[in-house]
């Protein structure tokens, strides 16, 4: 299988504190990649860090290789805005924007240059079709999105990310506001849009990894313990330490 | 404790005079302005520019105009800098620079308008009469004084309002590729829209009662304004000229004046709360 993303000796230090140490994760093209691991490990910015939205947060420092299609995107030269339209990203809270459901899936096309309505429609449409809420919400585009229910919404900035066509997907534990009903919904979307694009998914749910994830990563303390298929993950892991958190003993 | 209850009570005192006072002012301007206006009737009071107190002509529409002229004015240049300042200060400034500053421009608000005034006589009026032609005192004297006395209230508002908006947005902007420029303009800027409008209405309260600054930049003709140049005379500048001597007639007349802005003011000042009541919007999970 082909890689479409490659962490190589990924340092992250938040100010003095060393978040990530020397990552090596290969995530391959086309399925879905879970990673796991006790609060505070660095899932979440080992995440952010393959979009670069560590960028935001005043005093980090990174070193090491981020290479997507082989291209490093830590390197200064890095179209910003171009790596963040191949590399969507949802996030924990759903957080649709205070305008109507088209303005936010119409967002980042907006974003990228495109305003007329009449090219916007059909890619509005096709976003929310993919996410299955097209159905309930094509009388409702012009309605805040805000007013949506909780799964709604997570569909939704679902649907904005897709709009701009991205290669890769992160998600960063994004059925942990939901319900279990939904949630199951939601893993269902993921395994659904799962051949078009590389998903990342942070989650704390282990079942969830074995549920939607042929690989997983194990991370404790910012270090990638162990990655490979999810089911050996689970099941016989090399480490010790993957063995204590698969089976429950912390975490 | 007996001490606590005797406390309050005198606090509870303390208040109740306090606005029983301001109770006892609005009535007496209400009962010395209000007959003079139902005696003339509303249309020559208000829509009749004729202010002749020496001939018991009384009609306040080219003062209504120039209050009305100055305030806009006022706005329109409060409302660039302001909002300028507030963006650039929670956006795009280390985190401890807005913190710093804030409490620099709510000190602008200390100083007392005779100074604005005096600066505003003593640069911009000239300043304006050769590079522009006129008189110099103007409406446009009076508007740029006026728009930056106001600055404070709305920049402090409205930095409220920004800083109120969920960081969430930022983000969900961002990974989009949004720039932060274009993250101000299409999320940021909408999500604190009625705390931002209420500050600008906060502020042409302000300006519209300012009064000292005024008189001294604004030319106090009495005439409808017809260009930025003209010089005018605002409801307050008007109260203000006349009180010393005014008796009879022309004493209810003034009193009328201040019913008239009073009236202003407090509208003003519901539509701010009323917009500033309307949360921001937020995500219901959020
Ligand atoms: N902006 C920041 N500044 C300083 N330290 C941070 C910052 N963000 C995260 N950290 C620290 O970095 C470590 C890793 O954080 P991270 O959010 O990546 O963990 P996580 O594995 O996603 O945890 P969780 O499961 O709770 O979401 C934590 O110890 C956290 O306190
Ligand atoms: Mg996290």
């Amino acid at each position: 299988m082909a890689k479409k993303i490659e962490t190589q000796g990924l340092d992250l230090y938040y100010g003095k504190f060393h978040a990530l140490s020397g990552v090596n994760l290969s995530i391959e093209s086309h399925v879905i990649t879970a990673i796991i691991g006790p609060s505070g490990c660095g899932k979440s910015t080992l995440l952010r860090s393959l979009n670069r939205m560590n960028d935001l947060v005043h005093g980090v420092r990174v070193a090491g290789r981020v290479l997507l299609d082989g291209v490093d995107i830590l390197a200064p030269s890095t179209n910003l805005s171009l790596l963040r339209r191949r590399v969507g990203m949802v996030f924990q809270r759903p957080n649709p924007f205070p305008l109507s459901v088209f303005d936010n899936v119409a967002y980042g096309l907006r974003v990228h240059g495109e305003m007329r309505r009449s090219h916007l429609l059909p890619v509005v449409e096709s976003s929310l079709q993919s996410t299955l809420l097209w159905d309930e919400l094509k009388d409702k585009l012009d309605s805040s999105a805000l007013e949506l229910s909780p799964e709604q919404q997570q569909r939704l900035c679902i649907s904005r990310v897709v709009a701009v066509k991205p290669e890769v997907l992160l998600m960063d534990e994004p059925c942990s506001a939901l319900d279990p009903i939904a949630t199951g919904r939601i893993e269902d979307l993921m395994r659904a849009l799962a051949g078009g694009y590389t998903i990342v998914i942070v989650t704390h749910n282990m079942q969830q990894a074995a549920r939607v994830a042929a690989q997983t990563a194990y991370m404790l303390l910012g270090e990638l313990v162990e990655v490979g298929p999810t089911a050996h993950i689970f099941e016989n892991p090399k480490d010790k330490r993957t063995e204590d958190y698969v089976s429950g003993l912390y975490g | 404790m007996k001490q606590d209850k005797i406390i309050g009570a005198i606090l509870l005192l303390v208040a109740l005079s306090a606005i029983s006072g301001l109770g006892l002012i609005t009535v007496f301007i209400f009962r010395e302005g209000v007959p003079i206006i139902l005696r003339l009737g509303a249309r020559q009071f208000f829509l009749s520019t004729d202010w002749e107190p020496s001939l018991g002509k009384f009609g306040i529409l080219s003062m209504i105009g120039g209050s009305l002229a100055v305030t806009v004015g006022a706005a329109a240049i409060g409302v660039v800098f302001s909002l300028g300042l507030a963006i650039v200060l929670t956006q795009f400034s280390p985190p401890g620079l807005s913190a710093a500053l804030k409490p620099l421009i709510e000190l602008l608000a200390g100083i007392p308008s005779v100074v604005y005034g005096f600066v505003g006589v003593v640069t911009l009026v000239p300043l304006i009469r050769h590079t522009l032609g006129g008189p110099g005192l103007s409406v446009l004297a009076a508007s740029i004084v006026l728009g930056i006395m106001i600055l404070p209230t709305i920049t402090s508002i409205a930095i409220d309002a920004l800083q109120a908006v969920s960081p969430t947005y930022l983000e969900g902007s961002i990974a989009l590729g949004a720039t932060r420029w274009q993250t101000v303009t299409m999320v940021i800027l909408r999500a604190a829209r009625s705390g931002i409008v209420a500050a600008v209405i906060l502020g042409m309260g302000r300006a519209i009662g300012e009064t000292m600054a005024v008189i001294m930049v604004a030319g106090n003709a009495l005439e409808v304004p017809h260009s930025l140049l003209d010089p005018v005379r605002t409801l307050t500048s008007n109260i203000a000229l006349e009180m010393g001597y005014a008796s009879g007639a022309h004493r209810q007349a003034l009193f009328a004046t201040g019913v008239t802005l009073f009236v202003i003011i407090t509208l003003l000042n519901i539509a701010a709360l009323g917009f500033s009541r309307r949360r921001p919007a937020r995500s219901r999970v959020g």
